[in-house]
């Protein structure tokens, strides 16, 4: 069991080292659209936790084999009833809200299933998207960079945004992070500045 | 043609086991055989071991040829040999014959050494659990104390899950193919439709055909055309045959015409000549009988609960005799007592036979698991 994380790897993906210092060691973990499952190796390796991520892509199914992690091929859409209530530490939803179409069904499933939910996502009120769109058109950056055309990411939130669903959800935010486009950490006027975002929350019930 | 990856030439080997068998029935067995080939070799820690466990009409040639027939191509040639899925050059890979089956092992066609004559219908029905018993004498008998997986399709799945109940310490993976947790109701009623067709077969002599120099032939033929229906999907079958006619125009008779009514004949007669009746009988009804939750009010994660294995598990989209959600009963009873459990679900359309297809995502994801292994 270890409790350091590789500098390098912090190096390679910030947003992992976010997202792990959050998570107990030893926790159980279910990582939602995990990917090719290196978010889940990573707080494997770094954090000794066990979980599961749940994919529906083929090709990052077979990235997940070759990770040597427990992936489930499941659509996330239709909500997660092979996990029981409860039955994990958290729940993370890593860089995925934007692309899923039934939104709060996911977040009602991720505070049922999870003790806590971690949830990350690109600001789309960072100062460089507002510009684009004041300039008259749709934003392209480093996270989120596809065209409007063909991009997947169909539920695009602020801060603020996200924060009124949560209330909405009945979810109690417990931590919040927000890194700029440097990926360092935000503390004045996130919205504006923030690029990608991180909470944590739990159910209020 | 021999495939370069193929494990080449194998010779079957034989096992006698003296030690008696307690079978679930009540009944026993004092001493019977059983049938096997190895490919790769076992390595000395003796810890790279791999059983495959064959579905209703497989046998123990998993992979390979032999060497007087060279169509006599191992069921799942694509999956096992050298740089396959299922790597020989790596890992030590088993294939054996059910007790009851009738390709060497003992069943109703061998000799019963107490009357000297066929055991025919006094063949005691045998279950997944008892081949578990049989497969870890045989085990025993290579000096293999624990396997890197145990792996099965079908039937053969059910047996890989039977060793995670009867042996969690011997098996560090299991991999579940085409699987499910019990039969339905449907199925079972597939399997009887399938007994009746072979037991009401005038030649079927209650049994003991052997004795009247004959077999139930007709019996055999149907419960292998009605099986081979539910092998397939409706899709497959469109594609394969559609309602292409053998000679263009319809004849207005009850002779062949559709294509498909020839291939189904064909595999019919083919499975007649090759398949025992009465093995048929007994891997029907282990099927049926098949149920680790039954003796868990139904609670299938309580009855996984002495697992301790890896799984993989994988279903195919067009299986509709062992459809998706039930392989995904087998996940959530196993996510329940959380071990480590991944699950594919492979798009493919060729029903339940996918298992035994070369589907390229399919073995990439089952040779990436085995790559994973440790030995």
């Amino acid at each position: 069991m270890t409790d350091t994380i590789a500098p390098s790897t912090i190096a390679l993906r910030p947003d992992f080292a976010a997202i792990a210092e959050w998570i107990n060691p030893g926790a159980k973990i279910l990582d939602l659209g995990c990917g090719d499952g290196s978010l889940l190796r990573y707080l494997r390796d770094t954090r000794n936790v066990f979980g599961y991520g749940v994919e529906i892509d083929d090709d990052n199914l077979l990235s997940c084999f070759r990770n040597g992690i427990n992936v489930i091929h499941n659509d996330l859409e239709a909500g997660l009833s092979s996990f029981a209530s409860d039955s994990f530490d958290y729940v993370i939803l890593s860089q995925t809200l934007q692309a899923v179409r039934n939104t709060e069904g996911i977040i009602q499933e991720m505070l049922r299933v999870g003790k806590e939910g971690i949830i990350s996502f690109p600001n789309f009120g960072h100062w460089k998207n507002r510009v684009q769109v004041v300039s008259g058109r749709m934003p392209v950056s480093e996270t989120l960079p596809y065209n409007w055309y063909d991009t997947p990411n169909i539920h695009l939130c602020t801060l603020g945004d996200f924060e009124e669903l949560c209330q909405r959800c009945n979810a109690r935010i417990l931590e919040r992070s927000v890194m700029n486009n440097h990926y360092r950490p935000v503390n004045f006027l996130p919205n504006l500045r923030g690029m990608l975002a991180f909470y944590r929350f739990e159910s209020r019930d | 043609m021999q495939d370069s990856k193929s494990v080449g030439v194998v010779i079957p080997q034989y096992v006698q086991i003296d030690k008696p068998l307690q079978l679930k029935s009540g009944l026993s067995l004092d001493s019977y055989h059983l049938v096997y080939e190895t490919y790769g070799q076992l390595n000395a820690a003796r810890s790279n071991a791999v059983l495959i466990c064959h579905a209703l009409s497989g046998t123990h040639h998993v992979a390979g040829v032999y060497a007087d027939d060279e169509k006599s191509i191992g069921w799942w040639d694509n999956m096992v040999g050298p740089g396959k899925p299922i790597d020989t050059n790596r890992l030590f890979v088993i294939g054996v014959n059910n007790l009851g089956g009738c390709h060497g092992s003992t069943g109703p066609a061998s000799i019963d050494p107490r009357t000297g004559k066929h055991y025919g219908a006094s063949f005691p029905v045998v279950t997944v659990e008892d081949w578990v018993e049989t497969q870890a004498q045989l085990a025993e008998h290579l000096g293999i104390e624990q396997f890197a997986a145990v792996v099965g399709g079908s039937l053969g799945g059910m047996q890989a899950m039977q060793w995670t109940l009867d042996y969690p310490e011997k098996v560090r993976h299991a991999l579940v193919i085409a699987a499910a947790p019990k039969l339905t109701a449907q199925n079972i009623a597939f399997n009887d439709v399938a007994r009746q067709a072979i037991m009401t077969d005038q030649e079927f002599y209650g049994g003991n055909f052997y004795a009247y120099d004959t077999l139930p032939r007709r019996g055999l033929r149907l419960a292998r055309m009605l099986g081979h229906i539910t092998y397939l999907s409706d899709d497959s079958m469109a594609a394969k045959f559609g309602r292409s006619l053998r000679n263009g125009e319809l004849s207005f008779g009850f002779d062949v015409e559709f294509e498909i009514e020839s291939y189904l004949r064909y595999q019919g007669d083919k499975f007649a000549d090759l398949f025992d009746a009465n093995s048929y009988l007994l891997m029907t009804k282990a099927l049926d009988y098949f149920d680790p939750a039954g003796s868990y009010d139904g609670d299938l994660s309580s009855a996984f609960r002495v697992a301790k294995a890896n799984f993989l598990v994988i279903s195919f989209t067009s299986d509709w005799r062992f459809s998706p959600e039930r392989s995904r009963e087998i996940v959530k009873a196993l996510l329940k007592n959380k071990l480590n459990v991944s699950y594919a679900e492979i798009t493919s359309s060729h029903g339940h036979d996918s298992f035994l297809m070369t589907t390229p995502c399919y073995h990439q994801l089952v040779r990436a698991y085995m790559d994973n292994i440790s030995i």
